[in-house]
């Protein structure tokens, strides 16, 4: 089984808080983390090698750094890892990253399954992985929560929904995003921290994976950023005042006032 | 083409790096250096420059200016022939987009015997674009795909919006690869650009850190999905007269490699979270999954729906379906309890716009504070239960 | 302090403390409440490759040294010293396999430690604890093999290994020269184990006694030769006990960072503790202790790894130093935390507890003065 794993870095802002003064973001020295929900990917794609064999590839698109969550990609089970960067994809809305990687995935071209993390810390859109799929024209399943089995050329996964799970199954090759409830990733090994640091990880570049310049990059994006802006949360709360008793009492007062209760 | 630094003009005043949401400006001998791979132009340093020593060109591509598109769609997801909430919110405000643009609403529904449909045009649409069919039932994700691209291309709306639901988000994006346009997820803001006749997208990112707004000047349908309870449903003062079109559905026509085989319900709530008017939830400052009960007891106090911030969740105190927050549900309840939430801006970002906020922390830094419309700073051990016992005796 | 590891030491150090921090720290204390055996952790251990340290690359090990496996003990003692000794009391299971085993049986049983398998020593019996002499268990020479009979008390990791190497009478008439090693696998007819022992620390780390009846086992899992026992004993423990050293430094450790935290956050008298003289000396004896310790095992461990012939004293100084250290260091850190430092629900009393048994076991600390005083008088107390 050839399984590809999609990964991205981001800015580990979970940790950074909003400066009330100047309504920016408190940087000191933002971190650069694996998108969490990208390692479950990755838990997953070592577990399905190891279960039935073959071959796990990490890739990314994303600037040169990036080549360090790759080496610790490898060590937490990947076989071998491929960066994709190049000026060229500056700018790259959902639409052109999943046309660029799907141009790296046709380039690596032996693949049964592609696994994805449902979405990203800062884009949030989960939109990669349906918009690669439908580029290269294979099945979709988002929110994977459990393999059941992969054979005959088909997979069975069980699916969330809001209120329960489906049973699904497609056919392979594929593309599914998994949620954080499918496993716990692994920590490395030693053996693959020693793999991981002696790996020989390629950048690949547009023109390495041929990409067609109208749909990688600005050119290739539909959406542009016209605007951003830090949400104004300049709110008073009205605190209530004194001992829990006196407190509650005020509460129910004015829920009771609005009508709220 | 790009950023543009003008290091004679930078005067080292620092403005610009914590501006940058990617971290890609760092201050190096008094002038700001910034790691131009990475940076997807958005313009926040720019913006936060006194000193216009950076520049952004970019050549947006020139809106479209043809007629070829036209009308604003919705996308009405339904579920067990149940009409989803959310499209009835997004026909209320596809409404007032119409309206701005002076074009025809329309509803999209694909289902079997869906019912609800007349309340479609109570909100707004003026043509409905049906698929009753048995079968759809038991189709999966790739019909919907397959038919809705069907009717894009035969109608060409110049917008589409959807609900951004499990569903929505799995098979929009896939309706938007296909048609290879613009689609932006998760908007809380939706607005015109009557000038150029373009929607403007604003959305949360980075957890809701960081606000954007988004156009899609040359690609058609702009696509947009949006979080229930984001806008609210209005039924038209007066009466509206909406033509339901039943579209043909051709089985054989879909090629799926894809099929459902069977649902697994999980009913622990009899209430669904989205739906309940009254939320109390609780989070990490609780302590002990036993001390969850305090949180139910005052929910059913206000027959309320139980709510849970992610930490209780990821420790097992409570099932992910209570979980309300960024990779949880968005509520937007009439009241919204938050007991031992220190708020986390994940949190926040799946109940701020709750119409009444209230916070009960210990902690009176907690960034709960923030949005809380009324804020109890004290021990929830004390607080939770008198509340409770004053609302049982009235 | 510079302490010249290597980058793979560091590499070690980190992984060590990642799972220490990621997957111990959440669950000690109910591990210690319910005296509950750390499969879990055990099996998150082996697939980070950290039971193949100890192992000679040859047998799907790494083939690392002495001072790696204290990194690894030290880094998980810090957290939980009943973690940091089930997994160093495999090493100390494997160890007389490791040096006196056959090619056989290092191919039949060290890739399987290597993989994880939990593995155990015993000699340690009712009438045998510091006077090893005293052993009862015997092993009857037969045509089908040995006959093992006795009872193995006090056995760390008794009832969780799969694999115990056993020290037992082949000649009740040689006295010293009588005993011999052996290899007995769990589920062999004639081996059970006793009730689990109630301790008041390393409660997670499971301690029983091992019961032979009639237990008979192949002849070729005697290790080496008959009458080698003692010699194995004292070679085995000699390899292991640094490996306690580096536990009873990481339960200091641990034990000095939390009261430091403590009185960081602590306001009284209008101050954080940590700004009290009073409590800035204790800090700082502290301190001063665990550092030293340090410094002792690793330079011991360094000694071991350069393949000197004997260092049974070193070995020994090392152990007893740094059990003084924990024993000490825990006090005062629940000392200086006062009410807070007694409650269960903060980690403290836990590490106190903990620090005890690494005065007493392998080797108590008295025997180990013994066996030092011995090597002194022999080198006149001068050095090189």
């Amino acid at each position: 089984m050839n399984i590809v794993v999609c990964l991205k870095q981001v800015p580990g802002t979970t940790e950074v808080k909003i400066d009330p003064k100047t309504n920016t973001l408190i940087r000191q020295g933002i971190k650069a983390i694996v998108n969490p929900f990208d390692s479950y990917a990755l838990e997953e794609g070592v577990r399905l090698r190891e279960r039935y064999g073959g071959k796990v590839t990490a890739i990314s698109m994303g600037p040169p750094q990036a080549v360090g969550m790759l080496r610790d990609a490898i060590s937490a089970g990947a076989d071998e890892a491929m960066l994709l960067s190049d000026a060229a994809f500056a700018g790259s809305d959902t639409l052109a990253t999943s046309a660029t990687l799907g141009k790296a995935i046709e380039k690596i071209h032996n693949y049964d399954l592609i696994i994805c993390g449902r979405q990203t810390l800062d884009g949030d859109t989960g939109q990669v992985g349906p918009e690669m799929a439908e580029n290269l024209g294979i099945p979709f399943i988002a929110y994977v929560s459990k393999v059941e089995e992969i054979a005959n050329g088909k997979i069975r996964v069980q699916r969330m929904v809001e209120d329960g799970y489906e049973t699904i199954e497609a056919s392979l090759p594929a593309v599914i995003t998994v949620v954080k409830e499918i496993n716990i990733p692994r920590l490395p090994s030693l053996r693959g921290l020693s793999k991981a640091k002696s790996a020989q990880i390629p950048t690949w570049t547009a023109q390495d994976i041929g990409a067609n310049k109208e749909s990688i990059g600005q050119a290739g994006s539909a959406t542009w950023v016209v605007k951003v802006f830090y949400p104004q949360r300049i709110h008073h709360a009205e605190m209530l005042k004194g001992d829990p008793e006196a407190q509650v009492n005020a509460l129910v007062g004015k829920l009771r006032e609005g009508k709220l209760i | 083409m790009g950023l543009i630094f003008d290091k004679e003009k930078c005067t080292g005043c620092g403005s610009c790096e914590p501006a940058c949401p990617f971290g890609l400006i760092d201050i190096v001998e008094e002038k700001a250096s910034i790691k131009v791979e990475g940076c997807n132009l958005c313009g926040a340093c720019r913006d936060a420059c006194a000193f216009e020593a950076i520049r952004i060109e970019k050549e947006i591509a020139a809106a479209l200016s043809d007629d070829e598109y036209h009308g604003v769609w919705v996308f009405v997801e339904q579920r067990n022939s149940e009409i989803k909430g959310v499209g009835y919110e997004l026909l209320s405000k596809g409404r007032e987009v119409a309206d701005t643009l002076n074009t025809e609403l329309c509803a999209v529904c694909f289902g079997y015997n869906v019912k609800g449909i007349e309340q479609l045009t109570a909100c707004g649409a003026d043509k409905i674009y049906l698929i009753d069919d048995p079968d759809f039932t038991t189709l999966s994700e790739d019909a919907y795909v397959a038919e809705l691209v069907r009717l894009i291309k035969l109608h060409k709306p110049e917008i589409i919006l959807a609900g951004a639901t499990p569903f929505g988000r799995s098979f929009f994006p896939r309706v938007a690869a296909i048609l290879k346009t613009g689609l932006t997820a998760d908007c809380t803001g939706l607005d015109i650009d009557t000038e150029k006749k373009l929607l403007r997208q604003t959305r949360p990112t980075f957890g809701g850190n960081v606000m954007a707004t988004i156009i899609c000047p040359s690609k058609r349908p702009q696509m947009s999905t949006v979080r229930p309870r984001v806008f609210k449903k209005k039924l038209l003062q007066t009466p509206h007269a909406g033509k339901i079109i039943k579209v043909d559905f051709n089985k054989s026509a879909i090629s799926s490699k894809t099929k459902i085989l069977h649902f697994v319900a999980d009913l622990t709530e009899k209430l669904a979270l989205e739906d309940a008017d009254i939320i109390v939830s609780g989070g990490r400052g609780l302590g002990k999954p036993e001390n969850f009960k305090l949180i139910r007891d005052l929910a059913a106090a206000l027959g309320a729906g139980v709510g849970s911030s992610r930490p209780p969740v990821d420790e097992g105190w409570i099932p992910y379906s209570h979980q309300v927050g960024q990779t949880g549900k968005t509520v937007c309840p009439k009241l919204y309890i938050a007991v031992g939430i220190s708020g986390a801006v994940q949190h926040m970002a799946g109940m701020q716009t709750s119409d009444c906020i209230i916070a009960i922390n210990d902690d009176p830094d907690a960034p709960i504070f923030q949005i809380a419309t009324i804020g109890i700073v004290g021990d929830l051990f004390k607080v939770v239960p008198l509340l409770t016992e004053k609302l049982k005796s009235g | 302090m510079e302490y010249f590891l290597t980058e793979q030491q560091k590499t070690l150090k980190s992984l060590a403390h990642r799972i220490a921090e990621e997957r111990v720290l959440p669950v000690r204390a109910e591990l210690d409440e319910k005296e509950q055996f750390p499969t879990a952790i055990m099996k998150d251990l082996a697939d980070s490759d950290l039971f193949r340290i100890f192992i000679p690359e040859k047998y799907d090990g790494l083939g690392g040294g002495c001072l790696d496996l204290c990194l690894v003990v030290e880094e998980l003692s810090r957290v939980c010293s009943a973690v940091a000794v089930s997994y160093a009391a495999t090493a100390l299971g494997a160890y007389a396999i490791i040096l006196y085993g056959s090619e056989e049986q290092k191919q039949k049983y060290l890739p399987a430690i290597a993989s994880g398998k939990i593995a155990a020593f015993g000699l340690t019996e009712s009438t045998a604890g510091s006077d090893a002499s005293g052993i009862k268990t015997t092993a009857e020479k037969t045509a089908d093999g040995y006959i093992l009979n006795g009872t193995k008390q006090f056995i760390t990791n008794g009832g969780e290994a799969e694999i115990y190497t056993i020290i037992a009478l082949t000649d009740k008439t040689k006295g010293p020269r009588g005993a011999s090693a052996f290899i007995v696998e769990k589920d062999t007819p004639g081996f059970t184990f006793g009730k689990k022992e109630k301790k008041i620390g390393i409660r997670a780390s499971a301690t029983r006694e091992l019961i032979f009846r009639n237990c008979l086992i192949p002849s070729t899992n005697l290790i080496n030769k008959e009458g080698m026992g003692f010699i194995v004993t004292m070679k085995v423990l000699d390899n292991s006990r640094p490996g306690i050293s580096a536990q009873a430094l990481g339960i200091a450790q641990g034990a000095m960072e939390t009261a430091v935290d403590y009185t960081r956050q602590r306001i009284q008298f209008g101050q954080p503790l940590i700004s009290l003289p009073v409590v800035q000396y204790k800090l700082a004896d502290m301190a001063i202790q665990v550092e030293a310790a340090r410094a002792l095992v690793y330079a011991v461990a360094r000694t071991i790894d350069s393949h000197v012939k004997s260092f049974t004293e070193e070995s020994a100084m090392a152990k007893v130093f740094a059990s003084d250290v924990a024993m000490r260091v825990t006090t005062d850190a629940v000392q200086i935390c006062g009410g807070a430092g007694y409650m269960r629900d903060y980690p403290l009393e836990k590490m106190m507890r903990d620090a005890k048994i690494t005065q007493i076991y392998e080797g108590s600390n008295e025997v180990l003065h013994n066996a030092i005083a011995i090597e002194l008088r022999k080198r006149k107390g001068k050095r090189e």
